[in-house]
């Protein structure tokens, strides 16, 4: 364990811009940018397959107001992908901004532009369209090798190889392992065996897709949207509008709300067409409709688990295949399914002599899904843990038994996990402290209340990741600036999180001085130095350490300008926070002095910039329990009681921590009990409004308690992991679990609603 | 059509579309602390007070409000204070684009109950939806204020 008694790191800091949002000040897109723009929307398909055959928009421009309408026939015809991130993209590249093809119910069929909302809404029920309607793919079982080809175009193409192929419906594809999963299998007392069915869950962040844009004094295109990722949307927008890098300019202000949603490009591409061809400001506002039948949904996965065990409990192998349906495009495709194997079958490192993991991604006839929180990883944890907990009963043990019995455990190599060593791992200490918090022994058995309603447990681990290893790229420059204050400046992105306060407090601790001294600015393309953006639990882990790095350097050069007024030597002097300092204590000079020297008559830059990558995205691991009280009569479940107990390595900032795991926990409870999503016969989408895509109030989630049991991990900045994602994993298994153990019944498919735990209970009696 | 109407303790004469909604004309006022979520009256974000009750914006006709007062957050400045910062303390804001309506849906409830259970809390904010907090922040802030409150006593 290193050092852990921190000044600034591991308190609970407030928010740098706390108060301002409490108050309403304004702080987003549509509140920091003007309102005499063009208003932009987008003409959806009401098919989920078809050919335009005759578009015609002759009337609709007619509109008084209207500027531009463009169809398929105005944009480029290089096919690019939404998904940001790092280049080359895993995701395919299979869209155009406007396609004569489209592919599900909501696809864009034509942009409209124009002075006022009404003007638009007007031109757009007049555009005429005349569909020939395809057969869709909808049923994602039947996608791979369908005679029905969601991307049959030349064009279509994958820049890694990722086992796509459109000529099969394949956006990914491919099988690993270690040791022989099946021999092994064949070995064991007892082998489960079930399908898993998770939805294409709504990330429903309170603030809609939205994007302004203009052409600035420079002729260049001006973008301020609400996104997580202001480098890849300068890519993204160059390649949808085949224009130089070099022309784009990206900013976010505050953003409502992200949860992976704002990790896709999904609003930004309409008015960026709309101003750099006309050259007139624009603004596009999603409605919640829109995000909702045309945003960025999770994949939506079926998970095959085999998990092989001894009679003693011992898990011996794992065996998972996943289907995922990414959609009608492949945004996240290919790498949301690799975490429901790598980051859920390395839960039960333990004992385990083999696995298998394989999956296929396939394109269908409905909304392309994205990147939310979890990232798979909640879909593959909901399989696994369950199938845990249905070995757990089969076998007679406890299900907290069993997995102190297999869990990962510090220093372990975990195979599943691309050969990580558990370097930090307090999961044991997680599952001690929730159960003893939680008071298992009591809860977990089947008590009833005597008026038709009985109370249990069920319980479950979860792990997510710190970064993409190798890939993500996080950076930092710090600056010195006038009376001894700092400028931080950052290239990720605070969806709210906190990360700008957080990154604020790791700079406090470098330079020894107050949060207050920390002026944080982000995320600008233009003037932030490159971070990949704030996604796959990234920041804390990845950007941090930068923001350590540069403060080390920029020490340094304080020293030097010091040591210059001294007269004295680099070597003779030491950083001290307010003063640098000789080393004889024959003098100082203070930072105020130092910050004047600085813009007068000198030549050592007082700012230094640094980046960090990390070849090891060391996981997070959290136990979580609930106590439901499940009426009999009704199939209605209450949450009693639920606990978390996290390992996040240091929390940096633990309220902030805290209330990142309690808003995990309520999302992650809504898409385990109400959250929704089914299609019409058409593929239409029937839960297209907070009306029937219910997420959870604050009468839905019970008590909610919250514990941190820290490892240190060593590469991180001040034993810091990650925190974001990895909370919204255990409600599903967890509650899964418990009505399982409440009414005898499996429920394998999500959300599990009062009607399906009701006829599951008529079911079981029959 | 003509409108006149108090926003904020200011009187004030509009000429407005028959269907302008009310979030709408207070946004076009400069009112920016007022946020659509959803077009269906389920989020809360749009709450304003119209003669002191709260309301959903979202859900009302401007024209609705002609002869009436309306308040925003922008004009509860001094109010708000008295308790915001109590959940700043604990992280609850997150995000903060569902945080106007929530505060103001909270100043309604403390002025009808100044001293309310933890549970008349969740019931009277209900429809305040948030998708970052999981709500026992904002709980946990509102209850320190009110104990901070009778601390002073």
């Amino acid at each position: 364990m290193a050092e852990t008694n921190f000044r600034v790191v591991n308190k609970p800091v407030r928010k740098k811009d706390a108060m301002q949002l409490l108050l309403g000040k304004p702080a987003y897109v549509d509140d920091v940018t003007p309102h005499d723009c063009l208003v932009v929307k987008v003409l959806r398909s009401p098919h989920a397959h078809a050919l335009i055959e005759e578009i015609n928009t002759d009337i609709a421009r007619k509109v008084p107001g209207i500027e531009c309408i463009f169809t398929y026939k105005d944009v480029p015809q290089k096919r690019f992908t939404m998904a940001g991130q790092t280049f080359p993209e895993p995701s395919p590249y299979d869209r155009l901004i406007l396609d004569r093809r489209v592919r599900f119910v909501g696809d864009a069929v034509a942009i409209v532009a124009g002075e006022t909302e009404k003007a638009v809404d007007k031109a757009l029920k007049l555009i005429k369209v005349k569909y020939q309607v395809l057969e869709p793919v909808l049923d994602f079982h039947t996608a791979k090798d369908n005679k029905i080809l969601v991307h049959p175009e030349d064009n279509w193409r994958a820049l890694c190889p990722v086992g796509a192929d459109n000529q099969r419906n394949l956006c990914a594809s491919e099988t690993c392992g270690d040791g022989d999963v099946d021999a092994v299998l064949a070995d064991c007392d007892e082998v489960i065996e079930h399908t898993y069915h998770t939805k294409a869950c709504q990330q429903a962040m309170m603030e809609t897709f939205r994007t302004y844009t203009e052409i600035d004094h420079y002729g260049r295109l001006h973008i301020i949207s609400s996104t997580q990722i202001v480098f890849h949307v300068r890519r993204i927008i160059a390649n949808a509008l085949d224009i130089p890098k070099s022309k784009i300019h990206v900013e976010k202000p505050r953003i409502g709300g992200g949860f992976g949603a704002k990790q896709s490009v999904v609003a930004e591409v309409y008015p960026a067409l709309v101003t750099w061809k006309t050259g007139k400001a624009a603004k596009m506002i999603y409605s919640r409709e829109e995000c909702q039948i045309a945003g960025s949904p999770r994949h939506e996965m079926e998970v095959h688990v085999r998990v092989g065990a001894n009679k003693d409990g011992v898990i011996r192998a794992m065996d998972v295949y996943t289907l995922s349906n990414t959609g009608a495009f492949g945004e996240h495709g290919p790498t949301t399914v690799g975490l429901s194997g790598h980051k859920s079958i390395p839960l039960y490192t333990g004992n385990l002599e083999a696995f298998r993991f394989a999956y296929d991604v396939v394109y269908t006839n409905v909304q392309a899904a994205g990147a939310y929180r979890g990232y798979g990883a909640t879909q593959g944890i909901f399989a696994v843990e369950s199938a845990v907990s249905e070995l757990a009963d089969r076998l007679g043990i406890d299900p907290v038994a069993i997995r102190e019995r297999n869990m990962v455990r510090e220093g372990q190599i975990m195979t599943a996990y691309y050969n990580e060593q558990a370097n930090a791992c307090a999961l044991d200490r997680c599952m001690a402290r929730c159960k003893e918090l939680f008071g298992w022994d009591e809860k977990y058995p089947v008590r009833d209340m005597g008026n038709g309603k009985v109370r249990t447990a069920g319980v479950a681990m979860a792990m997510q990741g710190s970064g993409i290893s190798g890939v993500d790229v996080g950076s930092a420059t710090i600056k010195l600036s006038d009376e001894g204050f700092y400028n931080l400046s950052i290239g990720a992105a605070d969806m709210g999180t906190g990360c700008d306060t957080i990154l604020a407090q790791m700079a406090a601790e470098c330079l020894d001085c107050s949060v207050d001294d920390i002026a944080v600015f982000g995320a600008d393309s233009d003037a932030s130095p490159y971070d990949s953006g704030s996604y796959a639990s990234s920041t804390t882990y990845v950007t941090g350490k930068a923001v350590e790095k540069a403060c080390a350097q920029l020490k340094e050069n304080l020293c030097k300008v010091a040591a210059d007024m001294l007269g004295c030597g680099t070597d003779e002097v030491e950083f001290a926070g307010r003063v640098v300092r000789k080393l004889d204590g024959t003098g100082e000079v203070s930072l105020f002095d130092i910050a004047t020297k600085s813009m007068c008559g000198n030549e050592t830059a007082v700012q230094a910039t640094a980046s960090h990558s990390s070849p090891v995205s060391p996981p997070p691991f959290m136990v979580g329990m609930v106590e439901i009280e499940l009426d009999k009569e009704t199939g209605q479940v209450d949450i009693v009681d639920y606990v978390a107990v996290v390992d996040c390595g240091t929390p940096v900032n633990p309220a902030l921590a805290r209330v990142q795991t309690e808003g995990g926990l309520v999302q992650g409870i809504g898409m385990a009990l109400f959250e929704d999503v089914t299609y019409e016969p058409t593929g239409r989408i029937a839960e297209n409004s907070f009306m029937q895509y219910k997420i959870p109030t604050r009468l839905d989630m019970g008590k909610l308690r919250v514990e941190f049991e820290s490892s240190y991990e060593q590469s991180g900045p001040f034993g810091a992991k990650s925190i974001g994602e990895i909370v919204i994993n255990t409600p599903s298994p967890a509650l899964a679990h418990a009505i399982a153990h409440a009414t005898g019944v499996w429920h394998r498919e999500l959300p599990i609603t009062p009607e399906k735990v009701f006829w599951g209970i008529q079911k079981g009696q029959e | 059509m003509e409108i006149k109407l108090t926003l904020n303790g200011k009187p004030l004469t509009a000429e407005i579309d028959a269907d302008m909604l009310l979030i709408d004309f207070v946004r076009a006022h400069g009112c920016y602390s007022v946020k659509r979520g959803c077009e269906t009256a389920n989020c809360g974000l749009c709450t304003v007070l119209l003669d002191g009750t709260p309301v959903l914006s979202c859900s009302v006709l401007a024209a609705r409000a002609a002869g009436h007062h309306v308040q925003t957050l922008e004009g509860l400045q001094e109010e708000a204070e008295d308790f915001v910062g109590f959940i700043a303390d604990q992280g609850a804001e997150q995000c903060g684009f569902c945080n106007p309506g929530f505060v103001m849906n909270t100043i309604a409830l403390l002025r009808e109950n100044p001293d309310p259970t933890d549970d008349e809390i969740r019931a009277y904010l209900a429809g305040n939806l948030c998708r970052c907090s999981g709500y026992e922040g904002q709980l946990r802030g509102i209850r320190a204020y009110l104990d901070s409150r009778k601390g002073d006593a």
